[in-house]
């Protein structure tokens, strides 16, 4: 059985197609980048693979049951700038508010609960900053207090927004490993990403999306110009190719 | 007036409404600081704003029916909480401009009703600026009531309240209902205003959900100690502010808000760690804690920071 499994999804957004017969599989022990220019709906992917928005047509299996908001299977781990940063919460409480759907109504945090959220810290290495405040993290460690978030409720799959957008390169490779020792430990993780050099460096597939998949396979086998001015809607001399051809 | 004076006042059976002015303040500012908790971290400043405008009619209308104002103003505010947040869904107007429509509106309708009722104009300066003088015992129950419930719901919602707070996407992918728990922190603002109206007036009770949660925001990292201390400076700014108002004859309101924005003003520069005075005297004694200001590494993955170190 699959870890992940679109197929034929078709997403609208405001009445403007955005997704078009997607079909993608996830595996455990993958890492897949899905790479795209604005626009390319890649953001409305992962909602759509957590059932966050309607879809037109097609499914979305997730370890061969359909996806709703809520199972415990699936870490989403959105972009920075949607968490609210300034608010007043230490590093554990933090990864702990991730478990806030699990625990139901009118329950605390329990002794299992907050072992999870220890072993998910020590996971990303942020045990010795649990207790501080958020708001005085660095740019790599959010990224990761919100890598924890998802993992303290031991997913098997884990969706990542955007997760090198704006770091510095030794904190993008320190994720990068991250993100790849988590794969090693059978989780199937697929991650959007700007970064054609991080992704290429990091993942076990790419996958080129626009509007629809492009292109899905190994970095060594998407040498082809084509594929990329495809979906980046770029000309043959733009320095995105070179890139590639570097790669 | 000295303070022996104030508490003979209080206990004078001739003077029975003071001591019942002082309990609904300083209930009302108690609850209104810890639900203003949430309405600061939020920045839902102005959603307060609306509210406490859009209860107005609500209270006009038991005005002129004589029925309870309390009661009233809560009706008429929920309805708007619950305008507010269906028309939010329209994306093509923003928030902030169906906040702006709904609480004018609310208000104008207030004033066209309660004009109907003969003699209004002492009333209308009592409802928007707040009176001590006239407080039926069955608001006093009734006050109280509805701020165990108040509480009561915080108390059970928080989490969820927080998780939304944090990141709302992230609340939604975790099949918390995002949309009925903005609707239950909207009533919940709603009620907290209602009960203050009373002694505070419409104009200003923005004041008491605002101000004391601001102030604890400056005071500390840590919400568990902000909701704490809230309310604490809420219940404190009510009590001396009814004693100076008492004192000197000054309007309640006008002096429990006058109170509570000098201890904000206080924190803001006297603050532990962020203090403007604070910050300044540290200095030039070199002794500023270096964990707080030290420049964080961007990649300290490899060099974890010496967790030895007090974060706080």
């Amino acid at each position: 059985m699959r870890a992940l499994e679109v197929d034929q999804l078709d997403v609208d957004l405001g009445g403007r197609p955005v997704l078009r017969d997607i079909c993608l599989h996830l595996d455990r022990g993958e890492l897949v980048g899905l790479l795209g220019p604005n626009g390319a709906g890649k953001t409305t992917l992962l909602r759509a693979i957590l059932a966050l928005t309607r879809t037109r047509a097609g499914r979305v299996l997730v370890e061969g049951k359909p996806s709703r908001p809520g199972r415990s299977e699936i870490g989403y781990v959105p972009q920075r700038h949607e968490f609210t940063w300034d608010f007043p919460i230490s590093v554990e409480h933090a990864v702990m508010s991730g478990r806030t759907g699990r625990l139901g109504l009118l329950r605390r945090p329990g002794v299992a609960d907050w072992r999870a959220v220890g072993d998910a810290l020590d996971r990303v290495h942020l045990t010795e900053l649990r207790r501080r405040p958020v708001g005085e993290l660095s740019g790599g460690q959010r990224q990761r207090v919100l890598v924890a978030r998802a993992l303290a409720l031991a997913p098997r799959i884990l969706l990542l927004d955007e997760p090198f957008t704006g770091l510095d390169m030794p904190t993008q490779e320190l994720l990068g490993q991250l993100f790849t020792s988590l794969a090693g430990e059978d989780h199937a993780v697929l991650m959007t990403t700007h970064d054609l050099v991080a992704a290429v460096d990091t993942c076990t597939r790419l996958v080129l999306l626009n509007g629809r998949i492009i292109a899905d396979g190994h970095p060594a086998d998407l040498q082809d110009a084509e594929l990329w001015t495809k979906t980046f809607g770029v000309s043959e001399t733009s320095p995105l190719l070179k890139l590639v051809r570097a790669t | 007036m000295s303070i022996t004076d104030f508490l003979t006042d209080l206990l004078n059976p001739d003077l029975a409404f003071l001591p019942k002015a002082l309990a609904i303040a300083v209930m009302s500012s108690i609850v209104c600081g810890v639900v203003g908790c949430y309405v600061v971290l939020r920045g839902m400043a102005f959603i307060g704003d609306a509210v406490a405008h859009a209860v107005f009619p609500g209270i006009a209308v038991a005005f002129v029916l004589q029925g309870s104002l309390v009661l009233g103003g809560a009706v008429a505010g929920v309805a708007t909480a619950l305008l507010i947040a269906i028309f939010a869904q329209n994306r093509r107007v923003k928030e902030d401009s169906i906040i702006g429509v709904f609480l004018v509106g609310a208000f104008a309708l207030g004033i066209v009703i309660i004009s109907q009722a003969p003699g209004y104009a002492g009333s209308l300066q009592q409802f928007l600026f707040g009176s001590i003088t006239g407080i039926p015992d069955r608001d006093l129950y009734l006050v109280g009531g509805a701020g165990l419930v108040i509480l009561g719901l915080v108390l059970a919602l928080h989490k969820e309240f927080v998780a939304v707070c944090l990141d709302r996407e992230m609340s939604r992918s975790m099949g918390l209902a995002v949309f009925w728990l903005d609707i239950v922190l909207y009533v919940l603002v709603t009620l907290a205003v209602v009960i203050s109206l009373q002694t505070i007036g419409n104009i200003l009770v923005l004041a008491l959900l605002i101000t004391p949660a601001a102030a604890a925001r400056l005071l500390t990292d840590r919400l568990g100690v902000m909701m704490l201390l809230a309310p604490v400076i809420g219940g404190a700014s009510a009590t001396v502010g009814l004693y100076l108002s008492w004192s000197y004859d000054t309007p309640v309101g006008g002096t429990i808000v006058l109170v509570a924005t000098a201890i904000f003003l206080a924190a803001w520069l006297i603050a532990p760690r962020h203090g403007l005075l604070t910050k300044r005297w540290r200095r030039p004694s070199g002794q500023e804690p270096t964990d707080v200001t030290r420049p964080m590494p961007l990649s300290d993955l490899a060099h974890p920071q010496d967790p030895s170190l007090p974060v706080r």
